[in-house]
């Protein structure tokens, strides 16, 4: 048995002041100087944490939100002098869909590593749109395995990219036909291309090393250059239309290779595995009206081994007036290669609009056999996600600053987090391997047949969506 | 007295001889202020420097909002949570209109965005609050909405059809809001619970001794239960075994032979809704010594129960586990606690099948002491999806009034219970809503520190002593009371006479989000 998948991981304290989501408002002229004050009781010692804080600022960069919210001393204080509020610039974090408790829980676990935990019941809306109208099933009394978590048996979270054989086959001499190439990566995610709009150079040797680190693998542009030769094996190229090629020394060490869709998709793969027989070709399609389409077309054609779906940043449909999102797109394309035949024979790589662990698992039940990421990777590097990322314009994470050592460390604890939030998950399904949650979904429950069987019969039609 | 004599009938003489006096508690309503100085309030009254003192505001406010105390001549900061808001204006006793010079303003609380949730609105908080002082529904007046939260779905989205007469004119006191635990008739006893709740498993670790005592006395006050969770059975909980739950979880902590012998109920719990599949979860930082000698567990280090029992694979397996419990205790019921797998409905078949006596299915949106956020939000259904699933499945096999459903998970009000029994309950599971009525604000800190900073799920000496059990006791009488009268008003506005008379009538109920135009009875 291989070892166990384990990623070494580091506490990695931000670089920034932290942006919490509550702070006290102290009304201090109205301040009768008691000798009960409430700040000196606050559990959290957070108003001598805030003291200590100004006391060693250099420069104003923020004031000091780290409160959490607990109201004792705004209801203790005698003269009530105190109110808890929201703190406006953790409001300002992300946008519509990274909303600003998902930045500040990638941040979390940049920093810790750790599977972030806390008390009292769930606090969200009762379902939403995307992976949030979905949850995932779990299994008791009756398993189909004997441990979750914290058993004797291992989960295994690897995936293989490439094409698989339908079946064995044996040759006159009755060994084994030669196996196309495979790839196997010790968890099913992938860091995906940086957007166009989040692009710094100096992040792509850290994803290099990150990626080394542990052991997944990262899409480069073909111009990029590896600090060490042996990162190679965790680099895939991407070759776009315009990308100038990459050299045939350099793509002959290296695993995967993704191309840019085209009519000419089929010669492309075949003249590169001429340079390197071993190589998986993954081709990307944009998801786009068409996408789904070509993506089912493609999975049809003998040459193709590895698709790789990428929906825009929230996880919608590209171009659409009305899109789709990456769940449902990633069920139409599964299905439809189900119904076909031949799924097993194809791998499928998604990405866009993944943005917490659950994501990964909800799409891999929905029928992706991985995931590929690239804003959550930034944003455990403090990014705000305020999408100004201009030339002279200030960063708020100052991102251009920041030190090799601290941003592997944080990419590889949000990493690791991941990896423990999806064994959390599988471990609860009862699932030992992530090649079998794919499109699996007998294991998770669906918002729009939940409501249809629940409320449907008793109450007519649904009208709102 | 009977009930003494089958005690001392059954229970062995090593048990017997650990049975102290059971303790009585009387269910009376007492007003229950908050403990803390200044109550959250949803307005602010703002009295400027030019208030020339006259009193007349005092003397026009009819909820005591301004106070002069006798021989001060200025006034004491306004009970700002008394205040109705500008919807006084209509009253006649709006302080803002009478005021002579104009100095008073009443704008509402930029603080109360900063309270609440989804799921636990400022709104909802603050009624519960109310209701814990009052023991009584709170006053329109203040219009709260406290049917439930803003989730968008679920229970936030089901109301209630009431019709515009009651097809049957009823009496407060003629309507029953009792249920029965033991439907199986196998002899062993009929227990019949007050109102259709009882308390739900907080260990001692994860909630103080002082909020299980007051759980357990207001479960007395009641005549209903309060359940141990996985932590074992505090000593000072003995006066109270008549209405105490012993939980067996898959961590075993604190189980005895004569904790399992000393009460009525047994609970086996499978999995919970806020952290399905994954067992208990107390982190170090909690595990006191008072916490490590009670669960004979090493100091400081991080207890996770594992998931799940490993003994139990099958229902055959469950079925030796409850075969088991009833030999150790010959006078329990059994209740099984199970989450919501898509399976759920089979889980409860089966678990019936074994011999269990209560199905308790919890939701994946249920309360905790500390979970996985991920666990929290998306492993296994909200309540409202499996109750109709699981009670319909009871139905279809025959064996519906064979067995008590109990649901929890989510429920905060007695609008949700009621809507729960609706939908096909026979009873709820509460929690999170009586740490709410002990002062809980949902900061979500329970996990890890010195725990609840609020002084309710913490072991923390300093904490704990923020709260005294007379006081707990009282906030949740008065919630329970509150509860009991909303009850019987949804009760008497639908014409029903029993508690057991809704269960099941979904017919009674209206989605927001749905056409409503099904008429049949299904």
């Amino acid at each position: 048995m291989p070892d166990k998948y384990h990623i070494k991981t580091r506490p990695v304290p931000p670089l920034r002041p932290r942006i919490g989501k509550h702070g006290v408002v102290d009304w201090r002229e109205d301040c009768a100087r008691c000798h009960n004050c409430v700040k000196k009781a606050c559990v959290y010692d957070r108003y001598r944490q805030e003291a200590e804080y100004i006391h060693n600022l250099r420069e104003v960069e923020a004031l000091y939100f780290d409160c959490m919210g607990c109201f004792s001393c705004v209801q203790d204080c005698t003269k009530g002098i105190l109110r808890l509020t929201i703190n406006p610039e953790y409001e300002r974090l992300g946008n519509r869909y990274w909303k600003p408790d998902i930045i500040k829980t990638t941040w979390l676990q940049a920093e810790t590593a750790k599977i972030p935990v806390s008390g009292a019941g769930y606090r969200g809306p009762f379902s939403g749109r995307g992976f949030d109208s979905m949850w995932t099933d779990m299994s008791e009394i009756v398993r189909p395995t004997r441990d979750g978590i914290h058993g004797r048996e291992y989960i295994s979270t690897s995936v293989d990219i490439g094409r698989k054989p339908p079946f064995l086959s044996l040759n006159g001499s009755k060994s084994l036909d030669s196996l196309p190439p495979l790839v196997s990566i010790p968890m099913p995610l992938i860091v995906d291309l940086s957007s166009p709009t989040h692009t710094l150079p100096k992040l792509d040797v850290i994803i290099e090393q990150t990626a080394a680190d542990t052991g997944i693998i990262a899409l480069m542009d073909s111009r990029y250059r590896p600090a060490k030769d042996e990162h190679l094996q965790n680099i895939a190229f991407y070759l776009g239309p315009d990308s100038p090629p990459v050299p045939d020394n350099l793509l002959r060490k290296t695993r995967l290779v993704e191309i840019a869709d085209s009519p000419a998709v089929r010669e492309r793969i075949k003249s590169l595995k001429k340079i390197h027989p071993q190589i998986v070709v993954v081709v990307r399609v944009e998801l786009t009206s068409a996408g789904i389409n070509r993506a089912i077309e493609l999975a049809g054609l003998p040459e193709v081994e590895t698709i790789h779906i990428v929906a825009d940043a929230n996880g919608d449909e590209l171009t659409a007036n009305k899109p789709r999102f990456l769940k449902d797109m990633i069920r139409q394309i599964h299905t439809a290669l189900v119904e076909r035949g031949g799924r097993d024979e194809i791998t499928l790589m998604a990405g866009g609009g993944i943005a917490m662990p659950e994501h990964m698992a909800k799409a891999i039940i929905c029928g992706a056999d991985l995931v590929t990421i690239n804003l959550p990777l930034l944003v455990a590097l403090e990014c705000h996600l305020c999408d100004s990322c201009q030339p002279g314009t200030p960063c708020p994470a100052k991102l251009e600053k920041i030190d090799f050592s601290y941003g592997v460390g944080r990419m590889t604890n949000l990493i690791a987090a991941w990896h423990d939030q999806l064994i959390e998950l599988m471990g609860a399904m009862g699932m030992r391997e992530a090649r079998r949650l794919r499109g699996d979904v007998g294991r998770a429950m669906f918002f729009e047949n939940l409501e249809e069987e629940a409320f449907g019969k008793f109450y007519g039609k649904r009208k709102t969506d | 007295m009977a009930r003494e004599r089958q005690i001392e009938d059954i229970l062995p003489a090593n048990t017997l001889k650990t049975r102290v006096p059971q303790e009585q508690v009387p269910r009376v309503v007492k007003p229950a202020p908050s403990r803390y100085r200044n109550e959250i309030a949803k307005y602010l009254v703002h009295r400027r420097l030019d208030c020339e003192r006259c009193g007349k505001c005092i003397e026009v406010c009819e909820y005591g909002v301004h106070d002069r105390k006798p021989g001060f001549k200025y006034f004491a900061e306004p009970q700002h949570h008394l205040c109705i808001g500008p919807s006084c204006e209509t009253t006649g006793h709006y302080c803002v209109a009478h005021c002579p010079k104009g100095a008073l303003q009443i704008r509402e609380n930029p603080m109360f965005q900063a309270l609440g949730d989804y799921r636990w609105t400022a709104d909802l908080i603050l009624a519960t609050w109310k209701m814990a002082e009052t023991g009584d529904v709170p006053p329109a007046a203040y219009d709260y909405d406290y049917e439930g939260g803003n989730s968008g779905g679920g229970f936030d989205r089901l109301r209630f059809k009431f019709p515009k007469q009651p097809p049957v004119k009823l009496k407060a006191s003629e309507i029953d809001t009792s249920i029965q635990l033991n439907k199986r008739g196998d002899g062993r006893p009929e227990i019949k619970i007050d109102v259709p709740w009882y308390g739900g498993g907080m260990s001692f670790g994860s909630v103080s001794n002082v909020t299980q005592l007051s759980k357990a006395r207001a479960a007395v006050a009641f005549n209903t239960f309060t359940c141990t969770g996985e932590g074992g059975y505090m000593e000072r909980m003995r006066p109270y075994d008549d209405h105490v739950i012993t939980q067996v979880a898959t961590g075993l902590f604190g189980v005895r032979e004569e904790t399992i012998q000393r009460v009525p109920i047994i609970e086996f719990k499978y999995a919970q809704g806020a952290k399905p599949g994954l067992g208990g979860h107390l982190l170090g930082d909690k595990n006191t010594p008072a916490v490590a000698r009670m669960r004979e567990a090493v100091l400081g280090i991080s207890l996770f129960s594992p998931f799940p029992f490993h003994s139990v694979y099958s229902i055959e397996d469950h079925a030796k586990h409850l075969d088991w419990m009833k030999h150790v205790n010959r006078r329990a019921l059994i209740a099984t606690k199970v989450s919501t797998p898509t399976d759920v409905d089979m889980v409860a078949v089966g678990s019936y099948s074994a011999g269990t006596h209560i199905v308790h299915i919890d939701g994946g949106y249920g309360g905790t002491g500390a979970a996985p956020d991920i666990a929290k939000k998306n492993i296994a259904m909200p309540i409202e999806y499996a109750i109709g699933k699981v009670h319909n499945f009871l139905q279809a096999e025959g064996v519906r009034d064979k067995v008590t459903l109990i649901a929890s998970g989510g429920i905060r009000t007695a609008h949700d219970i009621a809507k729960a029994i609706a939908l096909g309950a026979d009873g709820a599971v509460i929690g999170t809503s009586e740490l709410v009525a002990l002062g809980c604000v949902r900061c979500s800190r329970c996990e890890s520190g010195r725990g609840c900073p609020r002084g309710i799920a913490t072991t923390d000496t300093e904490l704990s002593a923020k709260m005294d059990v007379e006081w707990g006791t009282q906030r949740l009488i008065n919630l329970y009371s509150a509860w009991q009268k909303i009850l019987i008003g949804i009760l008497q506005r639908l014409g029903l006479r029993s508690v057991s008379e809704l269960r099941g009538r979904a017919d009674l109920l209206m989605h927001l989000d749905y056409t409503n135009d099904v008429t049949a009875r299904t």
